[in-house]
C-alpha cells in the first residue's frame, strides 16, 4: 500500500481539521475605519459580522478615534432589531474617571452622574474628545453574551482619551436592559463625524 | 476507486491551512526575570515586534517580585529604540485597596504616583512586599505605538499584595505625549531588581 502524504496544497481548501475550527480563543470578525464617518455599526449578518451566540464575549477596540468637532463625546447602542436596525434599545450604566491635566494643575477622581444613563439610549463611552491633531481616544469595550433572550446584555468598557491637554481614562460599564437578542451595536459622535480611527470586533471563544 | 482516509500522521507535513481562523492574541515574547535590573522590550531584538505589525499590544505582568521589600514596579517608553527611556507622559492613578485584616479599605486617587508630562518612570502604584508569596500581577495595554499621529495611550491594571498585607487593585492610564513612534518599552522596581517573575508581550491583529 503506498503511503498518501498530504502537504499544504492539499489541504489549501480546508476550514477545519476535525473538531478544530479556529487556532485560538481571541478570533478577529471585523474592523471598521472611520473617515468622516457618522456612524460605524456592527450588524450580525452584515459585511462579515458575527454578533450572535457563536460567542459568550465580543470585545471592540478603539484605535485613535478621533472626532471631527471638539467635544463631541463618544456614543454607544445596541439594537435588537433584525431588520429595522434603530439602535434604540434601553441602557442603565455608570461612568466614572480620573483626570490629570498636562500641567499638574489638577487631577482628580470622580463619579460622573451627568454622564451616566438611567434606562435611556446613547451611552456616553467618554467626556468630550478634542480635535487637536494628535488627540484621540484608545481602549476597548466587552459585550457579554448579546445573544441570550433570558439576562440583560452587560458590557464594560475601559477607554483613555487626551482633552486638550489632561489624559482621562474613563470607565463605563452597564446594561441593555431587554432579554431580546442584541443583533448590533453602533458607536457614535454626539455631534458631528468621526474623523478618523479603527473599530475591531474580536470574538472570544 | 478507493477512498483514501487521512489521519493525524498523513497531515503531518501540513505547515498552514490558510482558510481557518488564526487566534486574534499573537505571543510575541516573554521575559523571565532572575535579579534583573530591567526588562526591555526593544523592536528589532531579540524576536520583540513593536511596531506596525500590529495596532495594540497587550503586557501580561505575571508574579512580578521585587528582590527589596516595599518598592514600586514601574515602566517607560522609548522613542529611539532603548537609547533612553524618557518619553513625556501625562497619567492617571487611582486604586482600591483592602487590608488582609478587614481593618480598612479605600479607593483614592493616588495624587503621589501620577505624572504631568514628566520623563520619568510611571509607577503601578504602592509599594509590593518581598517576602516570598509576595508579588504583582496585571496586564497593560498600548495603543498604536507607531503612530506618527498621535499620542500614544495605554491602560493597565495591576493587582499586587502590599508590604503591609494590603490587596491593591491599582488602575494607570494615560498616553506618551509624543508624535514620535514608540519603538521599545521598559520595566523596572524604583530601586533593586526585579528578583523573578515573568512579562509577556502579545500582538492583537486587526485582520
Amino acid at each position: 500500500m503506498s503511503i498518501v502524504k498530504l502537504n499544504n496544497q492539499g489541504v489549501k481548501n480546508a476550514t477545519a481539521f476535525g473538531s478544530i475550527s479556529s487556532l485560538g480563543s481571541m478570533v478577529f470578525i471585523k474592523k471598521l475605519t472611520a473617515s468622516s464617518s457618522a456612524t460605524l455599526s456592527f450588524v450580525d449578518g452584515a459585511n462579515g459580522v458575527v454578533l450572535d451566540d457563536t460567542y459568550k464575549e465580543y470585545l471592540f477596540t478603539f484605535n485613535n478615534i478621533h472626532p471631527a468637532t471638539s467635544g463631541a463625546y463618544l456614543y454607544f447602542n445596541g439594537t435588537d432589531d433584525d431588520s429595522s436596525h434603530s439602535f434604540d434599545v434601553v441602557q442603565t450604566t455608570t461612568h466614572f474617571r480620573a483626570y490629570n491635566f498636562e500641567d499638574d494643575s489638577a487631577r482628580i477622581l470622580q463619579y460622573l452622574s451627568s454622564f451616566d444613563t438611567a434606562q435611556g439610549t446613547d451611552s456616553r463611552i467618554s467626556s468630550g474628545l478634542h480635535n487637536d491633531n494628535d488627540s484621540s481616544l484608545s481602549g476597548y469595550l466587552t459585550l457579554f453574551n448579546p445573544s441570550s433572550t433570558t439576562f440583560v446584555k452587560h458590557f464594560i468598557s475601559n477607554t483613555n482619551y487626551e482633552q486638550g491637554a489632561v489624559s482621562i481614562n474613563s470607565k463605563f460599564a452597564g446594561y441593555f436592559n431587554t432579554t431580546a437578542d442584541i443583533t448590533g451595536v453602533q458607536f457614535k459622535m454626539s455631534s458631528g463625524n468621526m474623523d478618523a480611527g479603527d473599530i475591531c470586533l474580536y470574538g472570544i471563544a | 476507486m478507493a477512498l483514501v482516509k487521512y489521519n493525524n500522521n498523513s497531515i503531518s507535513a501540513v505547515t498552514s491551512a490558510p482558510l481557518i481562523p488564526l487566534g486574534a492574541l499573537t505571543h510575541i515574547k516573554t521575559l523571565t526575570a532572575s535579579s534583573s535590573s530591567t526588562l526591555s522590550f526593544v523592536h528589532g531584538s531579540n524576536g520583540v515586534v513593536l511596531d506596525n505589525t500590529y495596532p495594540i499590544y497587550k503586557f501580561e505582568f505575571i508574579n512580578i517580585h521585587p528582590a527589596t521589600n516595599s518598592v514600586l514596579f514601574q515602566f517607560n517608553l522609548s522613542t529611539d529604540s532603548g537609547s533612553n527611556y524618557n518619553v513625556a507622559k501625562t497619567t492617571t492613578a487611582f486604586a482600591a485597596q483592602h487590608k488582609e485584616d478587614d481593618s480598612s479599605t479605600a479607593l483614592s486617587y493616588d495624587t503621589g504616583e501620577d505624572l504631568a508630562n514628566g520623563t520619568g518612570f510611571q509607577s503601578f502604584l504602592s509599594n509590593i512586599g518581598n517576602l516570598d508569596n509576595e508579588s504583582a500581577s496585571g496586564e497593560m495595554f498600548l495603543y498604536s505605538p507607531s503612530s506618527t499621529t498621535f499620542v500614544k495611550h495605554f491602560t493597565s491594571r495591576v493587582n499586587h499584595h502590599h508590604s503591609e498585607d494590603i490587596s491593591v487593585d491599582c488602575y494607570i492610564a494615560g498616553y506618551g505625549n509624543t508624535t514620535s513612534a514608540i519603538n521599545a518599552v521598559q520595566f523596572k522596581m524604583s530601586s533593586g531588581n526585579i528578583d523573578s517573575g515573568k512579562i509577556k508581550l502579545y500582538g492583537i491583529k486587526d485582520s
